[in-house]
């Protein structure tokens, strides 16, 4: 789960993470107020739940009250468009209002768990300010690196490795250790899955602070952080894929015309790749689960169609111990609650399968059964076409 | 011969008595798998299809000379279901429990560090010698004893291969799912290790996906140590970088662990890469004939 750079900045200060004064608004009048209390010059940012603001116009210098006021007005109700959000861009319903600083350096750090070791790793890198990923292709040695033993945690001297790798030199040396130290504290106990800090940047008077902020949550352990799953802002989200979420689907909506409705992640992505295979291109992914049921079809059903852009449905169910005269069933009943209109491909493996093959030629729909998945992706290819 | 598991496995089933476990257990014993003891505690002494239940993992390996476990239990106490069984000294640990935290299974990994025990999964469809032993949520009637060995990172799609090469009459020594979390137990690189040493495995199949680099370390395995056959398969290709699809560890991020830096790492090691997901068993055939 993702929040906003407001919403991270809030989280880690309560860990004793220094960040800017500011203030969020979501009228341009505040701005002059808030201005006026953080001392005439700020920096007023667009909340969206995308990377690139900056170079997008999202993040803007005012040097007096007037000016952002001003500034405000131009992001809030802009529709920002970064490398991150897709051509269509986010519209910016919240700007943050912080207080200008003087800076000394740009600087990076993130925690994330890495896979190999199966271990939370810290990264600093003097390399502040920029996309994180070009450093690490052009530069891999410019990002320091800190495994971290989960029974002991992230320790002092791991924090001065990195502060004293980063070139930090003086009082701000301790600052930046607390900063670091406080950073870890925050990542484990809201089981973050990723917290970054671009730029984590020090003042020419010898303070350090996370002038960016950006925290992923692992989903499994949302469970035990109610709080921090108060804080989705479902604006930000595909309205699809928030209401299938809501039915314990998971799906993902792209760009083709080939809808499809797949038992299992490996299988759903395999289905995906087969359908462009096949000559066309998937509409998008949805795991129905493991055991998918009468319902969770309906709703998978409801879901493919809502996307215009479908041209042809693909059913591809490999039930193995699920019987599939009970998934096509499902198929059956939500197809004509439904009012289906496009043409369906229905390829169904486990107990029963003629049992299930026999429903849906009998159901009187415009059900295609085929009895593999290359059967199967050519005749959607085939049936999207002609429609 | 198989790796793992084979007739002289003894099976206890951590969360016996909950809807999965129980229905699961049923499975396992008609597939001929030798299920001894379940556990869940507050429930010991009673017994669930005449398989006696205990409280605690020791007292269930104490008891019935239990060697394998398999973890049903739910997501919340699954990292210490692992490590109870880890505990209890059993050498093999096999997760099915999808959605468990990341940070409870660093914690659960580092504890596993260093011990004897191996761990399968989690958030994986178990293990598999066909006509042997079936431990965990696949089909058993899709299999057939045999001579290719399966690894995988899916549940469905393992399946969807299994079919593929049961339906040509090629048979299976084991077949096992690693899991789609990105922190698991056993990796691509152990299996092959073990598929490898075995003498009855003559070919191996591999299914992987997006996210992580763990095709790539296995293709540099296969290069450098692996003399069978070697059928992989890449599942993603189409998926968007940034996304989690549906796996946890699926997610293309950063530019790495993209369907095509995958693919080409295994064909660079000469492995076979089927190009679709509907080819796996024909690629296998065709290489091994």
């Amino acid at each position: 789960m993702k929040i906003h750079e407001y919403q991270a900045k809030q989280i880690l200060a309560k860990f004793g993470v220094t960040v800017p004064r500011g203030e969020l608004i979501t009228q341009p009048e505040e701005a002059r107020g808030v201005a006026e209390r953080l001392g005439g010059t700020v920096v007023v940012t667009a909340q969206i739940h995308a990377g690139g603001r900056g170079k997008g116009g999202g993040v803007k210098l005012a040097h007096s009250p007037k000016e952002a006021e001003t500034l405000a007005g131009r992001i809030l109700g802009m529709t920002l468009i970064t490398h991150q959000t897709g051509p269509e861009g986010r519209l910016v319903k919240r700007v943050l209002v912080e207080e200008g600083l003087d800076i000394a350096r740009e600087l990076y750090l993130g925690v994330v768990i890495d896979r190999a070791s199966g271990r939370p790793v810290f990264m600093a890198s003097s390399e502040g300010g920029v996309e994180i990923e070009l450093v690490a292709a052009k530069h891999p040695e410019k990002i320091l690196k800190e495994f971290i033993d989960p029974s002991i945690g992230f320790q002092a001297f791991q924090a001065r490795k990195l502060a004293f790798g980063l070139g930090l030199e003086g009082k701000v040396v301790n600052e930046a250790v607390r900063l670091l130290q406080n950073l870890y504290r925050a990542f484990e106990a809201t089981d973050a899955s990723l917290v970054e800090i671009n730029p984590f940047v020090t003042t020419r008077d010898g303070r350090a602070l996370a002038l960016d902020a950006k925290m992923n949550f692992d989903d499994n352990a949302l469970f035990r952080h109610t709080d921090i799953r108060e804080l989705r802002d479902l604006d930000e989200e595909d309205p699809l894929e928030v209401k299938a979420s809501n039915y314990g689907l998971n799906y993902i909506r792209l760009d083709g015309n080939v809808g499809c409705m797949v038992n299992g992640a490996g299988l759903a992505m395999a289905t995906m790749d087969i359908i462009q295979y096949a000559g066309s291109r998937p509409a998008n992914f949805l795991d129905v689960g493991g055991g998918a049921n009468e319902e969770q079809v309906r709703r998978g059903f409801e879901i493919i169609l809502s996307d215009t852009n479908v041209r042809a449905v693909l059913i591809n169910i490999f039930g193995g111990i699920m019987r599939c005269d009970i998934v096509a069933n499902g198929v059956v009943a939500a197809a004509k609650t439904l009012g289906i209109k496009v043409p369906i491909v229905v390829r169904l493996r486990g107990t029963n399968v003629e049992l299930g093959q026999k429903i849906l030629k009998e159901s009187g729909l415009n059900f295609e059964v085929a009895n593999d998945m290359k059967e199967a992706a050519e005749k959607v290819v085939a049936a999207a076409n002609r429609s | 011969m198989s790796i793992l598991v084979n007739e002289n496995t003894r099976l206890v089933v951590q969360g016996i008595t909950g809807r999965e476990g129980m229905f699961h257990t049923q499975q396992a014993v008609a597939y001929g798998t030798k299920v001894v003891a379940g556990v869940t505690p507050g429930k010991g002494g009673t017994s669930v299809e005449g398989i006696p239940v205990f409280n605690t993992v020791q007292e269930a390996v104490d008891r019935t000379g239990a060697n394998a476990s398999v973890i049903f239990v739910p997501p919340p106490f699954a990292a210490d279901a692992i490590m109870e069984a880890t505990d209890a000294g059993l050498p093999l640990v096999v997760a099915i429990t999808e959605g468990i935290p990341t940070l409870d299974m660093v914690r659960a990994a580092s504890f596993l560090a260093g011990k004897p025990t191996r761990l399968i999964g989690p958030n994986c469809p178990g293990i598999i010698s066909p006509g042997k032993c079936k431990i965990g949520i696949m089909p058993g009637s899709i299999h057939l004893q045999g001579h290719v060995g399966v690894v995988s990172r899916s549940g469905t799609l393992t399946y969807e291969a299994v079919g593929q090469l049961t339906a040509l009459g090629i048979g299976q020594s084991t077949c096992i799912g690693i899991g789609g979390d990105p922190i698991i137990g056993t990796n691509f690189v152990d299996a092959l290790q073990l598929f490898n040493a075995d003498p009855d495995t003559h070919s191996i199949v591999m299914i992987g996906e997006i996210g992580g680099l763990a095709e790539e370390e296995a293709a540099a395995f296969v290069q450098a140590h692996v003399k069978k056959p070697v059928v992989g398969f890449i599942a993603g290709r189409t998926a968007p970088p940034g996304r989690r699809m549906g796996h946890a560890g699926a997610i293309i991020s950063g530019g790495k662990g993209t369907a095509a830096d995958k693919i080409a790492a295994l064909q660079a090691a000469g492995i076979a890469v089927a190009e679709s997901p509907a080819l796996i068993g024909e690629t296998l055939k065709r290489i091994t004939t």
